[in-house]
């Protein structure tokens, strides 16, 4: 990275001096050159390849290159360095080769990284939200600045999903909805906050490894579990020292006089009536309307949830722990002559427990898969048969990785992959106004099954060559980045 | 300065590449070894400084040429001046519009001097200047559009033809374009010459007034453009069959005058995958699928 030639000139645009020509070069924009951009009031170099130990994607110690600067062999072994694809720049469709086509030799074996910028009509991104807030009703249409992006998919444990991009959004609509769509995806695949309105729900603010803000909340924890799976996490640290506790769930709120570890423990019934809908005993179902409330729920006054105490079972003074399943919320409650429950400070016992669950409860994230299909296009530049290619993946001859991180290849035809976004270098991702995403795919096998396949024999070039051409940069750390 | 200009062969061994700021330059010669290696010598020798040359003349070089009087020093900024001159007079252009093809054209000259070979070329990012000794040809590659699939030709310019440059300009290089064209390609005498009448033919290639052409201040995408506030086009939409044709012939009727008075040998003009040729000596119109990996010079 050569931040070191830049000298201020003006508020925002810098002048380069790299070469004589001395551009004045706008934020976001590149010289002459394509070689060198303004990224924030600072110059950088955009064209080289990105070169990192494989050690990275496997969560090892980075090493930075040094453009133009010998390479400091004694860090690291030539066979672990890593070639990515950012950069390599690409054509559509790739019916010529692969931009670069790198040899190394991995444990004595000559091995082949087909680089290639891919770029991908055919994909989208899966989004995990850990929350139980209600985002919105399943299949509900997803809008990034008012254009359908994607849908509110089925939920999975303690998270909502969305899916967004896929080709109808990305062309099936009008020329804005692809281009929003594909801004959108780009964003969010390369770790930036993207504000996501879904229709009859929430809006919420997604990046990368970062916790979800719903409706302008942030979202601090996961929930430890359902209400029913929390009563059973802790009831034995409650018996004795509260007569009741309710655990708040959108899903099942759970009930501990009632519940099957309750009665395990002799816990005596208390004459608490739920409203919602019990499935089977200290368990209840739709004990309100799903929102931003309690665990998920759209209350923010729990006793909302309950009817009338039976006077044959419940007493003056019993007492009564109200929480949500992530501990965020929590009132501690006595009823009073009349049997209904007062507010009262909650003994530091209690606390204890309600710090508990907060402590189980896992930091809520934003996680991004980025899933594309390499087409039959993106494979020609590869191999001059490109179905080979797909075999020798599914042979595990062939390694794919996208920006030098690992990808879970799904089975079945072609070449589609999921990867985690944060585990990417910054700036991974990139566009063609076709509107079409630009992601790195790297395909690594060996140098002799790479002539099998019909390889382009003539373009391998040896790793020394890229070393000795400058086209090596430090790795910036993104967000997900785990080092 | 901290900068050095890149000099090494590519790693087939064969071709030099040249790099400096801007500056991208391939040189293949084909000959006798020591003929080759002593091309590619001075070549290497021409190519460094000539960037610090021309930058010397920057500021010169970027406003609009005047047809009659040159006042530039260089002997690539009075190659440039000299191919945009025929143009000057009927409307806005600068020696920038040729830089490309005379300094491919500067390299190939310096190579010739030194190294008696069969054949050679320079390429400067697509705008090339040609050697071709008795027997000789030279193949190129035409693509309309990188990003999509578009037809591929290929251009024959054998060494009886009077052409020794082919430039290609459109919206998609690295140079803004007045016009609307994904690409127009010229064979020309020279490079430079190629170069300049490429330019001139790309910004003829368009609809004024369209709505569903985007068109921006040049110098506000690049405060320092030699185009300065005159807007150049940022995007086209979808256009009918008919709005293409219409663009098409406006470039191709300003591609007919330059062949009638032999500014140009022929021409290719490209845009959402109609195209028209001009002077079509040497154009093989077969689509080439077999082309893809040999010929292309950046691959």
């Amino acid at each position: 990275m050569s931040t070191e030639t830049t000298s201020a000139a003006g508020a925002d645009k810098i002048r380069c001096d790299a070469c004589p020509v001395m551009c004045y070069i706008k934020p976001g924009a590149a010289g002459a050159c394509d070689r060198y951009a303004n990224h924030d009031g600072k110059l950088v170099r955009v064209d080289p390849h990105i070169v990192l130990e494989r050690t990275v994607s496997q969560g090892g110690r980075l090493v930075p290159f040094q453009a133009g600067g010998d390479w400091d062999g004694k860090i690291v072994h030539q066979p672990d360095i890593f070639v990515t694809a950012i950069g390599a720049g690409t054509t559509y469709p790739d019916y010529k080769p692969a931009p670069f086509i790198v040899s190394s030799e991995i444990d004595g074996i000559d091995m082949v990284t087909v680089v290639t910028e891919g770029i991908f009509s055919y994909c989208g991104v899966k989004v995990k939200i850990d929350t139980d807030r209600y985002l919105g009703p399943e299949t509900a249409t997803v809008r990034a600045q008012g254009e359908a992006v994607g849908h509110v998919t089925t939920s999975e444990y303690g998270s909502q999903m969305l899916s967004l991009g896929g080709v109808h959004h990305l062309t099936g609509g009008s020329k804005k909805e692809g281009r929003v769509t594909c801004d959108t995806l780009m964003d969010l695949s390369n770790c930036k906050p993207v504000e996501l309105t879904i229709d009859g729900g929430a809006a919420v603010v997604v990046q990368a490894g970062r916790p979800p803000i719903v409706n302008g909340v942030t979202e601090e924890r996961m929930r430890v579990g359902c209400g029913s799976a929390t009563i059973g996490m802790f009831a034995k640290q409650w018996h004795g020292k509260v007569d009741e506790v309710v655990v708040v769930d959108d899903h099942i709120t759970g009930v501990l006089s009632e519940h099957q570890a309750g009665k395990l423990l002799d816990i005596a019934d208390t004459g608490i009536k739920m409203k919602g809908r019990r499935s089977t005993p200290g368990r209840y179902f739709q004990v309100a309307e799903p929102g931003t409330g309690w665990g998920g729920t759209n209350i923010s006054d729990p006793l909302s949830i309950l009817g009338p105490f039976n006077a044959k079972e419940a007493r003056p003074g019993l007492t009564m722990l109200m929480v949500s399943t992530t501990g965020e919320h929590a009132v501690y409650y006595e009823l009073d002559e009349a049997l209904r429950p007062v507010e009262k400070e909650m003994p530091p016992e209690l606390k204890f427990s309600v710090e508990r669950i907060q402590e189980n409860c896992e930091p809520a994230l934003c996680t991004v898969l980025f899933m594309g299909g390499a087409g039959g296009s993106l494979r020609a530049g590869v191999t001059d048969n490109p179905v080979r290619l797909t075999r020798s993946v599914k042979d595990a001859l062939t390694r794919v990785t996208s920006g030098g991180a690992p990808v879970y290849v799904w089975p079945g035809g072609g070449i589609t992959f999921m990867v985690d976004v944060t585990q990417m270098p910054v700036g991974a991702f990139g566009y063609v106004p076709t509107p079409a995403l630009v992601a790195p795919i790297e395909f690594t096998l060996r140098l002799s099954d790479y002539e099998a396949l019909g390889g382009y024999m003539d373009y391998v070039r040896p790793l020394a060559s890229l070393r000795d051409s400058a086209e090596i940069r430090p790795m910036r750390l993104g967000p997900g980045w785990r080092v | 300065m901290n900068r050095t200009p890149q000099i090494a062969l590519l790693p087939d061994g064969q071709r030099l590449h040249l790099q400096d700021g801007p500056i991208d330059l391939i040189v293949g010669a084909k000959g006798r070894v020591a003929e080759v290696r002593a091309a590619y010598d001075a070549a290497a020798r021409r190519f460094t400084g000539l960037l610090d040359e021309l930058c010397a003349e920057l500021t010169e070089l970027r406003k609009a040429a005047e047809p009659a009087r040159c006042a530039l020093k260089g002997a690539v900024a009075r190659r440039m001046h000299a191919a945009v001159a025929p143009f000057a007079g009927g409307c806005f252009i600068t020696p920038m519009a040729a830089v490309a093809g005379a300094v491919a054209e500067e390299i190939l000259g310096a190579v010739l001097k030194e190294a008696s070979l069969d054949r050679a070329y320079v390429n400067n990012g697509g705008d090339i200047a040609l050697h071709l000794g008795r027997g000789e040809r030279f193949t190129v590659g035409l693509m309309d559009r990188p990003d999509r699939l578009g037809v591929m030709r290929t251009m024959i310019v054998e060494a009886d033809d009077p052409s020794r440059g082919v430039a290609t300009s459109g919206r998609h290089g690295r140079s803004f374009s007045l016009g609307i064209a994904d690409s127009v390609t010229v064979l020309a005498k020279t490079a430079s010459q190629a170069d300049a009448a490429a330019t001139i033919i790309a910004n003829a290639v368009d609809l004024p007034q369209h709505p569903a052409i985007t068109r921006c201040p040049a110098n506000e995408v690049q405060p320092d453009s030699d185009l300065g506030c005159r807007l150049v086009t940022r995007d086209v939409g979808e256009l009918s069959g008919v709005e293409i044709e219409r663009a098409l012939d406006a470039g191709a009727s300003r591609a007919r005058q330059l062949l009638a008075v032999g500014l140009i040998d022929g021409a290719v003009l490209c845009l959402q995958g109609k195209t028209v040729m001009v002077g079509t000596r040497g154009l093989d119109t077969r689509a080439s699928p077999a082309f893809h990996a040999r010929t292309l010079e950046h691959a």
